[in-house]
């Protein structure tokens, strides 16, 4: 239950944001093409609890209705790689989750199913990420990612190495694919965003590994975009990842970047963790294959501080 | 009812308790169990209970076997009848055969072997005193029945979970999962099945003739129970030498020729009380039956016993001769892999391994070696299914015995669930923090063998798993990352070895097990570092 003086300053909160945020909208339609409310491009957001900073940025880029139409399947797909907590910020945070749950369920979809293929063992990630809660709490399904059975081999005939790969049969039998990363540090690939965040949805990771990992992440963008990128940066993993070694390893960034444009979101994403879209090996592969751009000035970008 | 026919129906109840309990804990397999539950349930499993006493002087974790011996004291047998996972199981199996046959007169007094049940119980004191493990892995009933159930009926009952989670998955029901079926290498599956066949068999023409021939644990409690206060005594007077009694004794120990009850044989089943028509056999302690006349045979052997002996003789050599050819065949395994490898392959360097590692909590590879039964708990309660049965992987000291197989997963960083399972003690639970800096083996790059170096690519598994960052991926060239190990922070955890693209055994990092674990350094946390930029960076 909320209390009464929470009530008070969240609905201040929200009051002034509505008021505050179409300056920020005016600003930037100086500086790149016009936009009105609802056609940004990528909407980045900071300051409030990830599910707040999730609802800005959907009306930023204009609502979950224009991605979740009625009756329809959808399938979200976090990063519940590891088996540890949420303040660890090695998983995507839980809250944002089952926000996003309710948000697909209120737009009009008929179910909405939440995997990921784990690293560490897949129920307790699961569990200990606290997002099997966070997706039941919210009316959504749990799907399994842990056994060979549930993925389905497909070809992919624009990848330059990944030809073929075995993807989990969520991923093909559901209308809308909304991918929401966790932003944090990753030993081979420095950042690991929304694009890398789609290896949790093939079942040979091992050949990614041991066949060019870089390119491999980048092929897999040519089976399949997702229709949405939601990237978690409320906290920030700034090393030792993908999986950490402690909370020393987490800052609170208190952010959120949503788009369609994967290589896009990602490019923001890599600038908030100081580093640049172009020194990441799979984001200038995606953009070299035409699967998105790193050049964040074509873009209209809604920039909303709560 | 008379009162034996309850006693008989009370010893029933309690043995199917006792052993629904002690399976369950092994096809536990959406680990609903709280972890004391395994200690609570199996309190009272005599070996185990032994083992783990003089690990942890502690009676709260480990006096089961005081009970035992108390309640041997009092009325005989009780453990091997009621809480006995493989007397009950012979039971059952006894049970069955009995309903199939057309003997009228199932069973009949056969003589005590003596000679057999001192050597083994002689065998098994000196082993359980010298800590040989691999001795002990094969005479401790619990273990023998532990190592059915995690072999033979856990696999079994995940099999039946997976075809529903199918049927349920394909109906586009999510609730069902399906749950990994770990794959116990054949040899000790094979001989689980062979050993427990031969119990069985035993068990439907002989009853309990493993028990009172065979099983240390049944030949300790027989000689205890000769001093209980209750025992199945003969009222000759009464008797009218129908032979109903001896029919239906299991341990094949009632002569009503000498009106006499073997009460080291007994193991208070009660069924002779009650299907004794003439109150001929009381449950009491009456000093008032008579001596047996003469036992004539006893202490030299007949010519039949003789025969006998002989043949056991043969069985235990093909035994012996078997579990060596098993061994050869487990060393033989490698040699074959190598073969299917790609051609590109050939050059690697093979993994050299001083020892596989022991699980966390046993201390190291040899005390493991001497404690641990054997009795598969914990390979099927383990939640990775890192730990397997090894074959020789520890050598002939550790056949059977669990260790950590980084072929199969890796040990769980937040997990010691083997620890909370352990019975016997091999593995003791360590506070968590201490769990994750026992250091079980060590970790080892071949540089020469990595797909960063041979292939020109990014890779990165082993240090993405490790939990420490004992491996981390440092500048190599061509903007590629290599890892980098740091052997004091990493605890052989096997999460690096398990990812690595290179197959065994020529995987690029795997795990050298410490022969004695060790404490590993705490990894340095570093200062919390900060957001260099206000609003947004672009």
């Amino acid at each position: 239950m909320m209390k009464r003086r929470e009530f008070v300053t969240r609905s201040v909160g929200v009051g002034l944001l509505g008021a505050v945020a179409p300056m920020f909208g005016g600003l930037d339609t100086l500086a790149s093409q016009p936009a009105v409310q609802g056609n940004y491009d990528l909407a980045a957001v900071r300051g409030g609890t990830p599910p707040q900073m999730f609802d800005k940025a959907m009306e930023a880029i204009g609502g979950m209705g224009r991605f979740v139409k009625q009756g329809q399947r959808v399938l979200i797909k976090p990063n519940i790689g590891w088996d540890t907590p949420p303040e660890r910020a090695a998983n995507t945070n839980p809250d944002l989750v089952g926000r996003m749950v309710k948000a697909a369920f209120e737009a009009g979809a008929a179910d909405v199913f939440v995997f990921d293929h784990t690293c560490d063992q897949w129920d307790r990630a699961y569990r200990n990420s606290g997002i099997e809660a966070a997706v039941r709490q919210n009316g959504g399904t749990i799907v399994p990612g842990n056994n060979e059975r549930n993925y389905r081999e497909v070809s992919i005939p624009g990848a330059k190495i990944l030809k073929t790969t075995k993807v989990h049969e969520m991923v093909l039998n559901t209308d809308v694919f909304i991918n929401v990363p966790v932003l944090k540090h990753h030993g081979s690939t420095t950042v690991t965003l929304a694009i890398k965040n789609l290896m949790g949805c093939v079942w040979d990771r091992r050949f990614y590994h041991g066949n060019d990992l870089s390119q491999c992440i980048a092929d897999f963008l040519a089976f399949k975009k997702p229709d949405l990128n939601v990237i978690d940066g409320y906290r920030m993993m700034t090393r030792n990842g993908p999986r950490g070694v402690s909370v020393a390893d987490v800052v609170d960034l208190g952010a959120l970047v949503a788009g369609t444009d994967i290589v896009a979101v990602d490019s923001a994403a890599t600038l908030m963790f100081g580093s640049q879209p172009n020194e990441i090996g799979h984001i200038r592969i995606a953009e070299e294959m035409g699967f998105g751009t790193t050049n964040l000035e074509q873009l209209s970008i809604n920039r909303i501080r709560i | 009812m008379t009162l034996f026919s309850k006693l008989k129906k009370l010893r029933v109840i309690l043995g199917i308790i006792f052993l629904l309990l002690t399976l369950s804990l092994f096809i536990d397999i959406f680990e609903k169990y709280a972890d004391e539950r395994f200690g609570q349930i199996l309190y009272l499993q005599f070996v185990p209970s032994i083992l783990n006493f003089v690990q942890t002087f502690s009676l709260l974790t480990a006096g089961g076997f005081i009970i035992v011996l108390i309640l041997t004291l009092l009325f005989g047998r009780l453990y091997c009848s009621t809480i006995c996972p493989l007397g009950i199981l012979q039971d059952i199996v006894s049970n069955i055969s009995k309903r199939f046959s057309k003997k009228r007169v199932f069973y009949k007094y056969k003589k005590a072997h003596p000679i057999w049940r001192y050597s083994f119980m002689g065998l098994m004191i000196i082993s359980m005193v010298a800590g040989l493990g691999f001795i002990v892995v094969w005479l401790d009933p619990y273990s023998i029945a532990g190592r059915f159930f995690s072999f033979i009926i856990d696999p079994s009952v995940r099999s039946m979970n997976n075809v529903v989670a199918t049927f349920m998955q394909n109906q586009g029901n999510y609730s069902f999962f399906h749950v990994p079926i770990y794959h116990v290498s054949t040899v000790p599956v094979l001989l689980t099945i062979a050993l427990t066949s031969f119990i069985f068999v035993l068990a439907w023409k002989r009853g309990r003739f493993f028990c009172n021939v065979i099983c240390p644990v049944g030949t300790f409690l027989g000689i205890t129970s000769k001093a209980a206060l209750y025992k199945v005594k003969f009222n000759p007077d009464n008797c009218t030498k129908c032979g109903k009694c001896a029919a239906v004794c299991k341990s094949e120990c009632i002569s009503i020729k000498n009106y006499s009850v073997d009460e080291t044989r007994c193991v208070t089943c009660f069924n002779c009380l009650q299907v004794c028509p003439d109150a001929a056999l009381d449950f009491g302690n009456l000093k008032s039956v008579p001596k047996p006349k003469v036992e004539l045979d006893s202490g030299k052997p007949s010519t039949d016993e003789v025969n006998v002996n002989v043949h056991e003789n043969d069985a235990t050599r093909r035994k012996l001769l078997v579990t060596g050819l098993a061994m050869m065949a487990g060393s033989g395994v490698y040699a074959l892999k190598k073969n299917k490898l790609p051609e590109s392959q050939h050059n690697l360097t093979l993994n050299n391994r001083d020892f596989f590692p022991s699980p966390p909590g046993s201390g190291g590879v040899r005390r493991f070696n001497s404690i641990c039964t054997g009795c598969a708990l914990c390979i099927s309660a383990c939640p990775t299914h890192v730990l397997q049965p090894s074959i020789n992987q520890y050598g002939l000291r550790g056949f059977m015995q669990p260790f950590m197989d980084y072929e199969t997963s890796y040990c769980n960083f937040d997990c010691h669930k083997c620890a909370d399972v352990c019975p016997t003690g091999a593995i003791l639970p360590l506070p968590m923090e201490e769990k994750q800096l026992t250091q079980v083996g060590i970790v080892r790059f071949l540089k020469e063998n990595c797909v960063v170096v041979t292939d020109g690519t990014d890779c990165g598994a082993c240090s993405e798993h490790c939990p420490t960052k004992a491996v981390d991926m440092v500048p190599y060239k061509d903007g590629l990352m290599i890892p980098e190990v740091y052997p004091e922070i990493c605890i052989g955890c096997g999460a690096c070895e398990y990812p690595c693209p290179v197959l065994p055994p020529f995987r690029a990092i795997y795990v050298n097990g410490n022969g004695v674990h060790k404490l590993a350094d705490k990894p340095e946390f570093g200062e919390q570092q900060s957001v260099d930029f206000d609003d947004f960076p672009f």
